[in-house]
């Protein structure tokens, strides 16, 4: 079980961290301006220039590691469930630190996923 | 108001796309590391998992589905809140206990389900609010 809760962990912070810098790294890439494929390329290349972009990606890889581990430990209908506790974590991130506005419906929303999420990992 | 409807729309497309990659790409991970066994903490079974995941087909065909979950996920982040998108995606959650239930034929008792059920009301609550609430750059194509 303690093997279990530290890769949890290693999944949710790792993937929660890897996404914020991510987000932070697509802000500054900018918006496409039509869905096509030429343009997702281009859009693509310029996202992979930026530095933030980077600095997600071995935060990802290591939470992306713990989910291979974790699948091979425990069912997917609990994996998966559980690790969307990285939406609590996800939420304060996207306030504090990308300085997203979170209003009453998107917190009661995000309490509600929490709720499920501890109703699924107890099974 | 076009425009905010517009945005609603691209963000559900996007958002749908990466629901069907991450839960094709998660149950074909799951299907491979059923194949390869428990992994083994110690540095032989490391790397003995490691050997076993690189040569496995099913793992990388999970793993193509994951870049197209990667690529729809980044796309979606350039205009849309963080906050916004990554709950929303969890209406998967539904998807996925229903396949682990039809193709792996897991167990889901009821009280999981109720959870599933609970996620999804949440991420419907959250999709209620404004797709973006911050600033964003449009890319210059020219």
């Amino acid at each position: 079980m303690m093997h279990v809760s530290l890769f949890l962990s290693f999944l949710i912070f790792g993937s929660t961290g890897g996404e914020i810098a991510i987000t932070r790294g697509m802000k500054a890439t900018g918006e496409p301006e039509r869905l096509r494929p030429k343009e997702l390329l281009r859009f693509l290349g310029k996202a992979l220039c930026n530095g933030w972009f980077w600095a997600g990606v071995p935060l990802m890889a290591l939470s992306f590691y713990a989910l291979l581990v974790l699948l091979s430990w425990e069912p997917i209908s609990f994996v998966i469930p559980a690790s969307a506790l990285s939406y609590v974590v996800g939420t304060f991130g996207a306030k504090y630190i990308l300085g997203e506005e979170v209003s009453v419906a998107r917190w009661t929303g995000v309490a509600l996923v929490c709720l499920g999420v501890a109703l699924v990992a107890l099974g | 108001m076009a425009t905010e409807g517009r945005l609603r729309v691209k963000t559900l497309v996007m958002v749908c796309a990466m629901v069907v990659c991450a839960n094709a790409g998660d149950l074909l991970l799951k299907r491979a590391m059923l194949q390869i066994g428990a992994v083994k903490l110690s540095a032989a079974g490391l790397v003995h998992a490691f050997r076993m995941t690189v040569t496995s087909g099913t793992l990388w065909v999970g793993i193509f589905f994951l870049c197209g979950f990667m690529l729809s996920y980044m796309t979606v982040l350039s205009w849309a809140d963080y906050s916004y998108v990554m709950p929303a995606g969890a209406f998967g959650y539904a998807l996925l206990t229903f396949f682990a239930v039809v193709f792996l034929h897991e167990a889901v008792s009821a009280r999981r389900w109720v959870g599933v059920v609970l996620i999804c009301v949440g991420v419907l609550l959250v999709g209620q609010t404004k797709p973006r609430t911050t600033s964003v750059a449009r890319e210059a194509l020219a």
